[in-house]
């Protein structure tokens, strides 16, 4: 019998039944609840007259409305108030943990699961959130899930699945300077494309994986939903041993002894078979930049826009033209002669300790290019916030003419005040460039925290490597 | 959740790929604590040349003549043809509630993004996949015919063109009765509700760090 995949060795481990049909009832350990896909869940517990089954296994946070600025005033939208109060009343309600707006453990829910040892390697973790890609880092099977299924696991503590094909994305060798794991991600994507992993759990390996810190591959299991995939994971290893010692929800003493010795389990076995692999070379990928409204539509920095004529097919031809119009770009223009008008560090993609010191590392001792009219840095929580602040990253940025906020989702999708203006171009460390997703109209440019930090100091895209 | 049985449907056509849940509902209107009333705002950005945001009075939007959904002669429709990739991005389930408010009952496509498609199930709605060749063929049809209608019918998992022609089409076996017969998923999830508590026990002694 041939070994099994990491995938297989989660699965198994949380199935309750299976049906003849191979419908699976798996178990759901930690579930994660925000403000804006819970309310109608809770509002179908309330009419079935059912209650949470664990309430010990859920933790909510207000992320996506939450304001960046002053918050001693709350929230100055009357429809954003009354979303995350309606969050607020819920948990009450049931009791379940929630770290409110004005917690300093408050921040993004995929940035304080990991921070707070809430997400634990072997878990199943699932939130009413697609970027829950994010905590198949630990070694866990994450996964998000609409609203009808948020009540679900609230009254059952299960989900009906069925298994997953499994994508092996191997990524070998050295990563050059400058190239960071949101360039993996990228370019994972514009290989395999944005539906390219649907249907499949992706488990990212080999040994630039290996090499990655948590916050690297938090980042790289993150974007697993933009090339399609539900899931994204990556094998438990002493990186993420450490990284989960000590953390608040982790455990101690010999239940932490029997943890360790289950989760060094948490890897695929050598003869594992896989129903697809594509292999990458660490060495070959450049920084990356996305020019249209699609994260497939990606190049390196040196290239340039291409042109719809070289599109493969008529659809895609059609899509590219499409998104030339929108992003108000012509055809074969260099990526680094690309002027923009903001820049958003931030999101569940790019806001941890790790991010920030990157953009920091090229921002320091020099200025916001005149021509660009923010530079916003969100950290992903009010930890991330406290550590970059002992580091005197704040004053970086700071001196440097970038604001420094409140964490939150922010400008990823602005569903808060922040936002772009029509036909203003931002440098993103976010997730998604479709139309209109940091506002109405905006231009969203796909890059690495410390290429958007060259693009904030140059004012138009440049090569963090030569930067 | 109402039941999808049979469905004789008006097709519009949205020749476009990758539509993602963004476009689909655009998040200020999330904000809603609702589960209703997401139709008006249904492709808001596509639909109309003004900015929508919550609680605007649809009769005062300025529409875009230009969209396919603002066509007349797709007023009524209720089977949404689309493209590759349909409903990708975030897991918002305003996406299918959206669609249903409109009126769409069915998708047809030649692949869904996987969230969208499960959340389809929870809501009454039916997302059909069919071979490229086969909705490329539907494209042009529809286009050509003013009026065009298809025939979905779930039981048989066909749908049927005006010229006669059955396509079939497959249906996971589970989804496809609990969507026939309108069920309540968390009803059905607690008839096992002893293999759960099971489950839990066994969990709590081999993994203890996971309760409390």
């Amino acid at each position: 019998m041939p070994g099994q995949t990491l995938f297989q060795k989660l699965w198994d481990a949380h199935v309750v039944h299976v049906e003849p049909d191979g419908q699976t009832l798996l178990y759901i350990d930690r579930h994660l609840v925000h403000e804006v896909t819970s309310p109608q869940a809770f509002e179908g517990l309330k009419l079935a007259k059912r209650l949470p089954r664990r309430i010990d296994a859920a933790v909510a946070v207000p992320d996506h409305n939450v304001p960046t600025t002053d918050r001693s005033q709350g929230i100055a939208d009357p429809i954003s108030r009354l979303q995350v109060e309606t969050l607020d009343a819920n948990c009450a309600e049931f009791g379940i943990r929630e770290f409110k707006m004005n917690d300093v453990r408050q921040g993004i829910v995929h940035v304080i699961g990991p921070e707070e040892g809430l997400t634990l390697p072997g878990m199943t973790v699932v939130c009413g959130d697609s970027h829950t890609s994010t905590h198949g880092a630990f070694g866990a099977l994450a996964f998000g899930i609409g609203t009808s299924e948020v009540e679900h696991v609230l009254a059952t503590q299960c989900l009906w699945q069925k298994p997953s094909k499994t994508l092996l994305v191997k990524v070998e060798g050295q990563l050059g300077r400058g190239v960071t794991a949101k360039d993996i991600a990228l370019a994972v994507i514009g290989a395999i494309g944005t539906a390219g992993g649907t249907g499949y759990a992706i488990e990212f390996g080999g040994s630039a994986i290996r090499g990655l810190s948590m916050e690297g591959r938090m980042t790289l299991c993150n974007m697993a939903i933009e090339a399609g995939a539900r899931a994204g994971m990556v094998a438990a290893d002493d990186t993420t041993i450490d990284y989960v010692k000590g953390r608040p929800f982790a455990p101690t003493g010999a239940a932490w002894d029997k943890a360790v010795a289950w989760w060094k389990t948490l890897h695929s076995d050598a003869d594992a078979q896989f129903d697809r692999v594509i292999e990458l070379d660490a060495a070959a990928i450049e920084p990356q930049v996305t020019w249209g409204t699609s994260p497939e539509m990606v190049v390196s920095v040196k290239k340039r826009v291409p042109s719809p004529t070289g599109a493969p097919d008529d659809v895609k031809r059609q899509d590219w033209t499409r998104a030339l119009e929108y992003m108000g770009l012509a055809a074969d223009t260099p990526i680094e002669q690309i002027a923009i008008d903001k820049v958003f560090i931030g999101s569940c993609t790019n806001s941890r300790i790790e991010d920030l010191r990157e953009a920091a590392a090229v921002v320091k001792g020099r200025k916001k290019a005149a021509g660009v009219k923010l530079a916003m840095v969100v950290p992903g929580s009010g930890l991330v916030k406290q550590q970059a602040e002992a580091e005197g990253l704040d004053r970086v940025f700071l001196d440097a003419g970038f604001e420094w906020r409140e964490p939150g989702c922010s400008m990823c999708l602005a569903m808060n005040a922040d936002r772009l203006e029509p036909g203003e171009r931002c440098a993103s460390t976010s997730n998604r460039n479709f139309e209109g997703r940091q506002g109405q109209g905006g231009r969203t440019h796909l890059v690495s925290p410390a290429m958007a930090a060259a693009a904030g100091i140059a004012g138009h895209f440049v090569d963090v490597r030569t930067f | 959740m109402q039941a999808f049985t049979r469905l004789d449907g008006l097709v519009v056509p949205l020749d476009r790929a990758n539509v993602d849940t963004d476009a689909i509902i655009p998040k200020q209107f999330l904000k809603s604590i609702k589960r209703s009333g997401f139709g008006p705002n249904l492709f808001d950005e596509w639909r109309y040349l003004d900015h929508g945001e919550p609680g605007m009075d649809p009769a005062t939007r300025q529409p875009n003549p230009a969209f396919v959904l603002n066509f007349p002669r797709y007023r009524g429709a209720s089977v949404l043809l689309a493209r590759d990739n349909f409903g990708c991005g975030s897991s918002r389930e305003h996406a299918p509630w959206a669609l249903e408010d409109y009126g769409i009952r069915s998708v047809i496509a030649p692949s869904f993004a996987d969230i969208f498609y499960n959340n389809c199930f929870k809501n009454g709605l039916l997302p059909i996949v069919l071979d490229t060749a086969t909705v490329d063929r539907l494209f042009r049809e529809c286009e050509a015919t003013e009026g065009y209608r298809l025939v979905v019918d779930l039981a048989a998992q066909t749908v049927t063109t005006p010229g006669g022609e059955a396509l079939r089409f497959d249906v996971d076996p589970g989804r496809k009765h609990r969507l026939l017969n309108g069920l309540d998923d968390i009803g059905l999830t607690l008839l096992h509700a002893d293999k759960i508590k099971a489950y839990e026990e066994a969990r709590k002694t081999a993994a203890p760090w996971l309760f409390g």
